[in-house]
């Protein structure tokens, strides 16, 4: 209760794995570690699904649905009457939208970094 | 000085580009693109364009030219550096370079910084393929190494990127300023790799959530003023503060891990005072004055849940999967908080206007 992050869509299969190390590198949150043969999936719940480390894996060891966890933009889908994964950016707002008039994939983080 | 030929890229074709002018360029007849010249100072002209950024005033307009960028005086041997064209982000990264010789590649991002435009594919793969074709890196380097930021790998497949363009990816530090320790020895240490959130992260994102609120809480809360007073009218405007600076300032301190419930809480906590102030008015019925006291504990904190919700889009943690849960899970007790507010608001309006309570 009161923890809705407990699952996620990560999955991972350590005997694909060729152990080159770049889902260590790209993971901003340590979900994994580097193993003696193959990558070790180490904090599981901290994933966030940006799907970094599946991108970037060279052999598909690894799964996961990316996406925006934004609740507005959601939210502003549902009530849309889109798929809420459809995933419009909740950043710009209306007019000027980087993603109210393309048709880009996926949307983004508010944050600024 | 001419111009890059905007039809070359299909990039340009539907956006008006606002580049910020002072960056000077110079053309090199080698090139199939010129080379363009920035450096680690920083101007009033771009701290005013943060400060700008920061409160989402013409929140498209804060690009720079894409393209590829010396700092310093680079040698083909020079690292190249790869950045998304939104000011914050190209001004973290250059100012970070201070001192150095390198080469800094701008994508296209439509003025995105890097980490959502990763998320939405804008830097992207296809993108940074193309930045270095027209570009012509390959002739302007000796080596075939780029240094990427971490935050966009959502958006860049190392492996397609070197099979495309011959370029091998690295990845460098979350921050910008790890760079010059990571430029060191080429290696990132685990702290260099993980995103924080910290104070300052949160607090410089305020005045967006607090900007994109105003127009609606200024009109609840003059609708307030007319139909329940003064105080009903400053409720509303504190439950809106209270749900975007209050909650981003608190977010680590607050109890529960979701952040409707956190949400929840601080809004209760911020409503007491307003439910003390309503249960005191002068009715004839102490059960007037407790369920006068329950509304603005009702929709006060539903309106701080529902911002905290919101702000989920804000933090560089919180997962599609667990969001969906979360608004599966509380929406709609907020739209019955919201219902039996209102409601009860209105029955004790008319009650106290036909003078039985």
């Amino acid at each position: 209760m009161f923890d809705s992050y407990r699952k996620n869509s990560l999955r991972y299969y350590p005997d694909r794995c060729i152990n080159c190390r770049r889902c260590n590198q790209v993971c901003p949150h340590g979900v994994f570690a580097e193993g003696e043969r193959t990558a070790e999936l180490a904090r599981p719940m901290e994933c966030m699904e940006c799907g970094a480390c599946a991108l970037n894996c060279p052999v598909q060891a690894i799964e996961v649905q990316s996406g925006v966890g934004c609740a507005w933009a959601m939210i502003s889908a549902a009530i849309r009457g889109k798929d809420m994964d459809s995933g419009e950016c909740g950043c710009g707002g209306e007019a000027g939208s980087c993603c109210g008039e393309n048709k880009e994939k996926l949307s983004c983080n508010c944050d600024d970094k | 000085m001419t111009k890059t030929d905007p039809s070359s890229c299909s990039c340009y074709s539907s956006i008006s580009q606002s580049y910020i002018p002072s960056y000077s360029s110079t053309t090199t007849p080698t090139q199939s693109q010129e080379i363009l010249t920035t450096t680690g100072t920083l101007t009033f002209a771009n701290w005013l364009d943060h400060v700008l950024a920061r409160l989402g005033v013409n929140r498209m307009g804060h690009r720079v030219q894409p393209g590829l960028y010396k700092i310093g005086d680079p040698t083909p041997d020079s690292p190249v550096l790869v950045s998304a064209n939104y000011t914050l982000s190209f001004d973290a990264i250059r100012s970070a370079l201070t001192g150095h010789d390198c080469y800094i590649l701008v994508l296209d991002t439509k003025g995105i910084n890097v980490w959502c435009a990763a998320g939405k594919g804008t830097f992207g793969t296809d993108e940074l393929v193309e930045r270095i074709r027209l570009t012509g890196l390959a002739s302007v380097v000796q080596h075939r190494t780029l240094i990427v930021p971490q935050l966009g790998a959502p958006g860049i497949s190392a492996h397609q990127v070197q099979r495309q363009s011959g370029f091998r990816i690295d990845y460098g530090p979350v921050r910008a300023r790890d760079l010059p320790e990571y430029l060191k020895a080429r290696k990132a240490s685990p702290d260099m790799r993980r995103v924080q959130f910290p104070l300052m992260d949160r607090l410089v994102l305020t005045p967006v959530e607090l900007v994109h609120a105003a127009l609606p809480t200024f009109i609840a809360a003059i609708l307030l003023y007319l139909l329940a007073g003064p105080i009903a009218s400053f409720a509303a405007i504190a439950a809106v503060i209270t749900g975007t600076v209050l909650f981003p300032v608190l977010l680590p301190f607050i109890p529960t891990n979701d952040f409707s419930t956190k949400g929840l809480i601080l809004g209760l906590l911020v409503a007491i005072p307003f439910a003390g102030y309503s249960a005191t008015h002068a009715f004839l019925s102490i059960w007037a004055n407790i369920l006068a006291g329950i509304v603005p504990l009702l929709l006060m904190s539903v309106v701080t849940a529902y911002l905290a919700l919101n702000f989920t889009g804000c933090t560089p943690f919180t997962s599609r999967t667990g969001v969906r849960t979360e608004i599966f899970r509380y929406v709609p007790m907020m739209v019955i908080m919201v219902g039996s507010g209102i409601a009860l608001a209105i029955l004790l309006g008319i009650l106290w206007l036909v003078g039985v309570i």
